[in-house]
């Protein structure tokens, strides 16, 4: 069983040769960021002994960075922070309020995308939307670095691609340029911190005349794990993401979804409601997109 | 197991403590620093109850870990009042009876007084939103949320 231990490495080199040595010796190991998912599972469903690697130490997991191409949030940066970037903010909405939404004041504080991610649960809301994004998981381990869509991250419930010896880095989301808007929209049945029946995060890009050229849809809470919809972009790329467009995005992602009946919502119920939420995102990202 | 060597600043006073690996951040401020004002509700996250500051943001003290703490700066529900002299959130919580049984009450105070430093003049629904992760079993929230609109008023203009 062992002993519970703690670490904060203070780089990037040292992280990956301690989770590496573990794994050899068959040290378990667990990666924090900001811990609002890691301590609660400590404390409930899974009390065994292992090694906290705590990653904020890390200037690579603080990195917040808005490139021409490319827009890099570090693993460890909490949702409060980024919510307080106006640049980011403005430049992807849906993404941001896609963390927003997750939590109160006190867990906004803490909790981070990347933690979000790799908690790997179905019903996560910022992976729908990173789907959207067409984000890319930058990871690091023994072998070095590697990028992984982020739709292929998570390969169930509650798990991911990553081996022992690696961690994630951070996420690296395409920089919209012009006439792009996203858009991130779960059902709850209150309004405020619950845990998604189901979600859609739709990005796309318009041309002058309003016509969509790109569009990227990902759907949460209704299969094992968030899935991008590519029958869903198709239906909106070529229109001008009007009612007929958006109903046809709609069906796509109700026909897409396989999710289970629990205490949240049933199998018709979730079918339906994620082609409604597809609709309205899509929606709002057109407008989005307009005035942008 | 190992105990790990936490050197952090609480209430603007350098301490030094041991904690557990997995001791969280308010198991060593009620245990290990006796600094019992700050409350344990639910211990996952969702009652408030256990609010501290840590490097000026408010946090759920049962979601970090007390070795965490290293090199840190953490404000508590200790560190509010001036000596006697209540701080003005503190009063009208009394003023206002924003409280019964009191669990809830100094997390209610520390995350008030972090939405009054951020936005000194907060509307009803600012309040209710911020104030969304500290549950209160007893007073119903309006006599909170009083509490915090007379606060601030009397923050903005001193009677």
């Amino acid at each position: 069983m062992g002993d519970y231990a703690y670490a904060a490495p203070a780089t990037v080199d040292s992280t990956v040769e301690l989770l590496s040595s573990s794994a050899d010796s068959g040290t378990r190991t667990q990666v924090l960021a900001g811990g609002t998912d890691v301590l609660v599972q400590m404390r409930s469903i899974d009390r065994g002994a292992r090694l906290i690697v705590d990653i904020k130490q890390l200037a690579e997991t603080n990195v917040l960075s808005i490139g021409e191409d490319e827009i890099y949030i570090g693993a460890a940066i909490p949702s409060a922070i980024l919510n307080e970037n106006a640049e980011l903010k403005g430049k992807l909405p849906g993404l941001i309020e896609s963390a927003d939404l997750i939590g109160s004041t006190q867990i906004q504080g803490r909790a981070t995308i990347g933690g979000n991610l790799c908690n790997s649960s179905p019903a996560g809301d910022t992976i729908p939307a990173l789907i959207a994004n067409s984000a890319v998981c930058h990871i690091v381990g023994a072998d070095g670095e590697r990028d992984v869509p982020v739709e292929e991250f998570v390969t169930g419930v509650g798990t991911n691609c990553m081996a022992p010896h690696e961690f994630l880095l951070g996420l690296r989301v395409p920089t919209p340029k012009g006439n792009t808007g996203d858009a991130y929209l779960r059902f709850i049945p209150r309004t405020e911190m619950d845990i998604a029946v189901a979600g859609a995060g739709v990005r796309l890009t318009l041309d002058d005349s309003g016509t969509c050229t790109t569009a990227r849809v990902g759907i949460g809470a209704v299969a094992p794990t968030a899935l991008v919809v590519p029958e869903a972009a198709d239906a909106l790329i070529g229109t001008q993401v009007d009612d007929d467009a958006l109903d046809a995005a709609a069906a796509a992602c109700s026909a897409a979804a396989s999710p289970i009946t629990d205490k949240r919502g049933t199998v018709e119920y979730r079918v339906k409601v994620v082609g409604v939420l597809c609709k309205r995102a899509g929606a709002i990202a057109r407008d989005r997109a307009k005035a942008s | 197991m190992a105990k790990v060597h936490v050197s952090t600043t609480v209430n603007g006073q350098p301490v030094d403590v041991l904690v557990e690996p997995n001791d969280s951040l308010l198991d060593t401020l009620r245990d290990g620093l006796g600094l019992t004002g700050t409350k344990e509700g639910c211990a996952t996250g969702d009652c408030g109850a256990c609010s501290v500051m840590l490097e000026g943001r408010l946090v759920c003290s049962c979601l970090v870990l007390g070795a965490e703490a290293e090199g840190k700066t953490i404000d508590t529900i200790e560190g509010v009042a001036d000596g006697d002299g209540l701080h003005v959130l503190q009063q009208k919580f009394l003023e206002h009876a924003a409280l019964q049984c009191g669990i809830c009450t100094p997390g209610f105070i520390v995350a008030a007084k972090a939405l009054l430093e951020k936005n000194p003049k907060p509307d009803e629904t600012t309040i209710r939103y911020w104030l969304a992760g500290n549950l209160c079993r007893c007073t119903g929230y309006d006599k909170i949320v009083r509490a915090v609109q007379d606060a601030a008023n009397e923050l903005a203009s001193p009677a």
